[in-house]
């Protein structure tokens, strides 16, 4: 019973991921039309929302291109990779409480692993091998020059990004990110405790997706695409496919890890059934995945790319010590507020 | 030189302050100027639903005028392909005969008519040219087509029809100043 629910709701969190990564394409452009003063996409269907599909018609009828002297195995295995790891991410996530269905409780999670946040670390890392095994395989200059950035901005953020959830973590004193969304219930969302840890896990989060402004594996004006420059057809479909999925899916961590998850402040006063607020707290969550998918979008139309020199230093001489500083202030109010106490 | 707006702001090579170098809140300034014109109204025009207006005097596709009594104006005398600058315009004389005198309004017509709606640049020199009244540019388009044969137009294109009520009206560009300005001695057609 407990694996049948599994199953379906996996099923189902794989369809909404899809879903909503279709529609960031649509989003995004719209968003980029009016930050613009455009009207972007409207042609296909009402307001353009088939434009997803169209999209997606149009990558498969493309011609498959796989370079002579591109190693054929490691270029097909890129994309998959990318796609795959993507998609594995939401496993862990608490999309809400608990459901009551015929006297058994289910949670709404896929798998409560207790150290939930070190697999979306590992997987977040395993990412990146998507995006360097499809630019070395490409044997494409270019392509590799993205690989290598992608691959140098991966390790150079990834430990800002760690040190940030260290000082999360000295809070929460779990690893756990349905006990750490049980802790933020009301209005005490770790935001609030940590404005500094999410001001530094939310710059980390754009550098992981590879948002802009920090969007240089694929910069168009520099490296031609970056590391899917001899990518055609679905394999490059693929790749952009998997940044979609990776903005939504990191948004949902930041969401859980800072702006409390699927708790909805003062929910609980207004005195519905359990599988109302679950319900109901879900839908908020996916609210504030939607926000802070609006977030990644507006910065992206709002700032330019970094050189990469820049990069490397705000990432190495500005975050690094800032995160470490983080954690020493917060070690410090802990500690104080034992002594107090 | 004087300057069209106040927006411009002097530049200096000084060095950034803190709150700069901070760079943290000028992002967030120029994301408020974005999400500002995130809401601001669209300048697009959604071209098949709406069509802007076009101008009075706007330069299209060519029209053979015909008198009030349904006979055609032009009688070849070539002036409008001799002011032609993209030597758009061929035409082939012919002398009316006695029966015709209901179709052509001078001895002479023009036996064939042809304008090259690829060479044509549009200027309406033709229309300057013309001492007969007879070749005005309309607020009509010429339509895209996939050869090119296809844009030598014709007589049959560029007549305008008998039928009183498909007659085109161009009283915008043949207005009292616009005749008096063509009467005009100093131009070489008038001579």
């Amino acid at each position: 019973m407990d694996l049948l629910f599994k199953s379906i709701l996996l099923f189902i969190i794989f369809l909404i991921t899809l879903v909503v990564a279709m529609y960031s394409t649509w989003a995004e452009r719209k968003v980029a039309a009016f930050m613009q003063d455009r009207n972007g996409p409207n042609r296909a269907g009402p307001f353009g929302l088939l434009q997803p599909l169209a999209d997606g018609v149009k990558m498969f009828m493309k011609e498959e291109i796989i370079p002579l002297r591109a190693n054929k195995l490691l270029f097909i295995f890129g994309p998959s990779l990318a796609m795959t790891t993507a998609c594995l991410t939401s496993a862990v996530i608490p999309w809400g409480g608990n459901l009551q269905i015929g006297g058994n409780t289910f949670s709404l999670q896929v798998a409560d692993l207790n150290i939930g946040i070190l697999y979306v670390f590992a997987m977040v890392s395993i990412g990146v091998y998507g995006i360097m095994l499809g630019g070395w395989a490409s044997n494409n200059k270019y392509s590799l020059l993205g690989a290598i950035r992608a691959a140098s901005q991966m390790i150079s953020y990834e430990l800002a990004m760690g040190l940030a959830i260290i000082a999360l973590i000295l809070t929460t004193g779990s690893l756990s990110l349905s006990d750490i969304v049980e802790q933020q219930s009301g209005w005490h969302w770790n935001i609030i405790y940590h404005p500094l840890g999410f001001l530094i896990f939310l710059i980390c989060a754009f550098a992981e997706a590879n948002r802009a402004p920090f969007d240089l594996p694929e910069c168009e004006t520099e490296l031609i695409g970056g590391y899917h420059t001899e990518y055609s057809s679905m394999k490059l479909g693929f790749y952009l496919f998997a940044e979609y999925i990776n903005m939504f899916v990191s948004s949902a961590v930041i969401v859980t890890l800072y702006l409390g998850g699927y708790q909805m402040p003062f929910i609980h006063s207004l005195g519905l059934s359990e599988n109302m607020v679950t319900l109901l707290g879900t839908m908020f969550f996916f609210i504030k995945i939607f926000g802070m998918i609006f977030l990644f979008m507006w910065v992206r139309w709002t700032l330019p790319r970094f050189r990469f020199d820049q990069l490397m230093n705000m990432g190495w001489k500005r975050l690094l010590p800032i995160a470490i500083f983080n954690v020493f202030i917060t070690g410090f109010f802990i500690l104080l507020k034992d002594y107090i106490n | 030189m004087e300057k069209l707006t106040n927006r411009s702001k002097m530049v200096a090579d000084k060095r950034m302050t803190f709150v700069e170098r901070l760079y943290f809140v000028q992002i967030i300034g120029g994301m408020l100027i974005t999400i500002k014109h995130f809401f601001r109204r669209k300048v697009t025009i959604n071209y098949p639903e709406k069509k802007r207006t076009f101008s009075p005097v706007y330069r299209g596709k060519h029209v053979l005028k015909r008198d009030d009594e349904g006979r055609e104006r032009c009688t070849a005398c070539g002036l409008c392909a001799v002011a032609c600058p993209a030597e758009a315009i061929i035409m082939i004389a012919a002398e009316r005969k006695a029966e015709e005198e209901n179709l052509y309004r001078e001895e002479k017509y023009a036996a064939v008519y042809e304008i090259n709606m690829l060479r044509c640049i549009f200027c309406g020199d033709c229309e300057d040219a013309c001492p007969k009244e007879a070749i005005f540019l309309t607020d009509r388009l010429v339509e895209s087509e996939y050869k090119r044969k296809t844009f030598v137009y014709g007589k049959d294109l560029l007549v305008e029809p008998l039928e009183n009520d498909k007659r085109i009206d161009v009283s915008k560009r043949q207005t009292p100043e616009v005749l008096e300005f063509k009467k005009n001695k100093k131009f070489a057609h008038n001579k």
